[in-house]
């Protein structure tokens, strides 16, 4: 009997068996398009980081103050005393001791209420010098960014955050117009254009930008310290050189070792794998929720199989008595099993690749359907449905016809 | 038919025994048969229920194995057949007819009349064609598209004749074929039985009736697992 004729005779049995087949395929289905869905959404987290990560500029370094193994680069020190100052800035911005770093922008955060009008609005401020536009890869929307010269005068000029300049302003132009802050008025000379990150409610999008003087007569941060040193490398090849240079720079003008760093240095990779790390124990737990529900429609599938071929003992030895090798019946239920598994695993696909489309709104989560994960469960699914059919069926194949007949 | 002792017999059953077992209990159903069968004879094999019929053709359809004893069919041993060399001899030379039918339920009359074609790896469009053609023997030319639930118990069984002889097999068991059957249904099939026994097939039919027996050449009692008695038409009555 051809592999052909055996493939044909295995489609018409599923379907002889409507609904058989269908709840044996239930179990794969499911157990596919949660292990496609709960890896997705593990997936699709760590996609978000790195995304917000690459958002931030290209060939990017971040000093940052405190030691390096204090985690969290980019808001380290944040609220606390900071070992960095405008100086390093200034120190990092200079061709002779620097090559490597083609820009410099040194950043101060801290958050204040901003006021026009009758509205008022809680942001985020960057104070921050001309370089930052380029180092983080911004552009504006409208207006223009603040001058060297207003930053040296700290000028009350402000550059707003595409949310935060629609917060603001629900009407016309906010070019031109004045904000109040702390009982200042301050131009607004620009808006940012979207960081275009994908996710909602990006603060990215909700800042106030300014020169670095204004933003410490804002909010009130301490001498010439500063929170982040963003340096953009020439290139990606000058980018391990510029992480030397600026590393053994801040060494000596804080006068410490190495061993006691009051600074630490990221890059984009590095900030990616950190956040990986954290992801991965979210990975981890969802992987083993998907594997748990695989393994579950796997019972499914081995108990209707065990079934089905109890069911069809009979069968097996009538088509023993009219010829049929043992051989033939095992690929006969080879066949089926391999038909009912991949069945299943199609639909599984379908509706975790619908679920994956339709869950995120819902969820406000990304999900990304891994090929990996999905072929790895089709191949689980599969690799079940054929390990708990055939063999029960290979064990009635060999059954003497007779005792196969009479068994009820 | 005619010179049947000059070739071998197509069955020749010498010292067979079987012994059923069932946990620590042992029953012997076949306590010595030595017998022959020769190729064109219409053999039919009579006693009660519990007598051991069913374990003899299940024996000499090569279903079961014997316990002790050897079982020749045309002119070799069985019981030294593989399990696939088995599948064949059952394949090519034998065709069953079962008290159940054993129809599978799912397939439309011709495909259940195809399938030890099926295994005899013959092409699709001819074994079609033949399962039909077996199908026309038996008078059921307008039923080829029903599935067995769709057809009476004598149309069920004519089909498991059609399947019997599908193949032109030599030798065709029947096991109490009509024992379902009403008595026109039983004249229909045994009618049919003639037929294929006329066409130069051997014939094993199984049964506890004496006027079913009637239309056989020869007849075996069986009792308590042994052969009690053998008797040829027009020489005993
Ligand atoms: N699989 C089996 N296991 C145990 N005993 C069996 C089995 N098959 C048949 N027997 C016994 O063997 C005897 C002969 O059975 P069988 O050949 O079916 O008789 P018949 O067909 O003449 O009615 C009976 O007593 C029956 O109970
Ligand atoms: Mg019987």
């Amino acid at each position: 009997m051809s592999w052909l004729e055996t493939f044909r005779a295995g489609i018409e049995a599923v379907r002889a068996h409507r609904l058989r087949s269908l709840l044996t395929m239930l179990g794969i289905v499911i157990g596919i398009s949660s292990v496609i869905l709960t890896v997705g959404l593990g997936q699709g987290a760590q996609d978000e980081v790195k995304d917000q990560i690459s958002a931030l500029g290209s060939n990017l370094l971040i000093v940052s103050p405190g030691s390096s193994t204090s985690s969290s680069g980019v808001r380290g020190g944040f609220g606390s005393a900071s070992t960095l100052t405008l100086q390093d800035a200034t120190a990092m911005a200079d061709r002779y001791v620097v090559p490597d770093a083609a820009k410099v922008a040194p950043t101060t955060s801290g958050s204040t209420s901003l006021t026009a009008g009758e509205t008022n609005w809680t942001t985020s401020v960057v104070g921050t010098t001309t370089a930052w536009l380029d180092v983080r890869a911004r552009a504006l929307s409208s207006g223009r960014f603040f001058t060297a010269q207003e930053v040296e005068q700290a000028a009350d000029v402000v550059v707003l955050g595409s949310d935060t300049a629609s917060e603001l302003f629900s009407f016309g132009s906010p070019v031109g117009q004045t904000v109040t802050v702390d009982g200042t008025p301050m131009s607004v000379i620009g808006v940012l254009a979207s960081s275009g990150s994908s996710s909602t409610g990006s603060s990215e999008d909700d800042q106030a930008v300014m020169p670095i003087g204004t933003a410490k007569q804002v909010t009130g941060g301490s001498g010439s310290s500063v929170s982040t040193i963003y340096v953009e490398a020439g290139s990606a090849e000058t980018l391990a050189a510029a992480y030397q240079e600026i590393d053994a720079l801040l060494l000596n003008l804080h006068g410490v070792s190495a061993a006691a760093a009051d600074f630490s240095i990221s890059t984009q990779d590095s900030l990616v794998e950190t956040a990986n790390a954290t992801n991965q124990t979210l990975t981890v737990l969802l992987g083993g929720i998907a594997a748990i529900s695989l393994l579950v429609g796997g019972i499914g599938v081995m108990n209707i199989m065990l079934v089905s071929v109890t069911e069809r003992v009979r069968e097996i030895g009538l088509r023993k008595a009219l010829g049929a090798t043992p051989k033939v019946i095992r690929r006969q239920f080879l066949v089926e099993a391999s038909v009912l598994g991949l069945a299943g695993g199609v639909v599984g696909v379908l509706i975790g690749t619908v679920g994956a489309q339709v869950l995120p709104p819902l969820i406000d989560q990304p999900v990304s359907v891994s090929v990996v994960a999905t072929l790895a469960a089709i191949g689980t699914a599969l690799a079940l449905g054929i390990g708990f059919g055939v063999y029960p069926a290979s064990r009635a194949a060999r059954l003497t016809p007779i005792d196969a007949l009479r068994s009820e | 038919m005619t010179a049947s002792h000059l070739d071998p017999p197509i069955i020749e059953l010498t010292g067979v025994r079987k012994t059923y077992r069932s946990g620590s209990i042992e029953f012997e159903a076949l306590r010595g048969i030595d017998t022959g069968i020769d190729a064109g004879e219409y053999v039919a094999v009579i006693g009660p229920s519990g007598s051991g019929k069913s374990t003899l053709m299940n024996l000499l359809g090569c279903l079961d194995n014997p316990t002790e004893g050897h079982y020749r069919l045309a002119g070799e041993d069985v019981s030294e057949m593989s399990e696939a060399q088995l599948a064949e001899v059952r394949n090519r030379r034998i065709g069953f007819v079962f008290q159940q039918f054993n129809l599978l339920a799912s397939l439309p009359a011709w495909r259940n009349v195809e399938l030890p074609l099926v295994y005899a790896g013959m092409p699709r469009a001819e074994r079609r064609e033949r399962a039909i053609a077996a199908l026309g023997r038996v008078g059921l030319s307008d039923r080829t598209e029903n599935r067995p639930g769709e057809l009476s118990g004598g149309q069920q069984q004519r089909v498991a004749v059609a399947r019997a002889l599908v193949t032109e097999p030599a030798l065709i068991l029947a096991d109490e074929p009509t024992g379902n059957l009403d008595s026109g249904s039983t004249a229909d099939v045994l009618d049919l039985l003639d037929e294929l026994h006329a066409s130069g097939r051997t014939i094993v039919l199984i049964t506890h009736e004496h006027d079913v027996a009637a239309r056989a050449s020869r007849r075996l009692i069986i009792s308590d697992g042994r052969i009690t008695s053998d008797e040829r038409a027009g020489v005993t009555p």
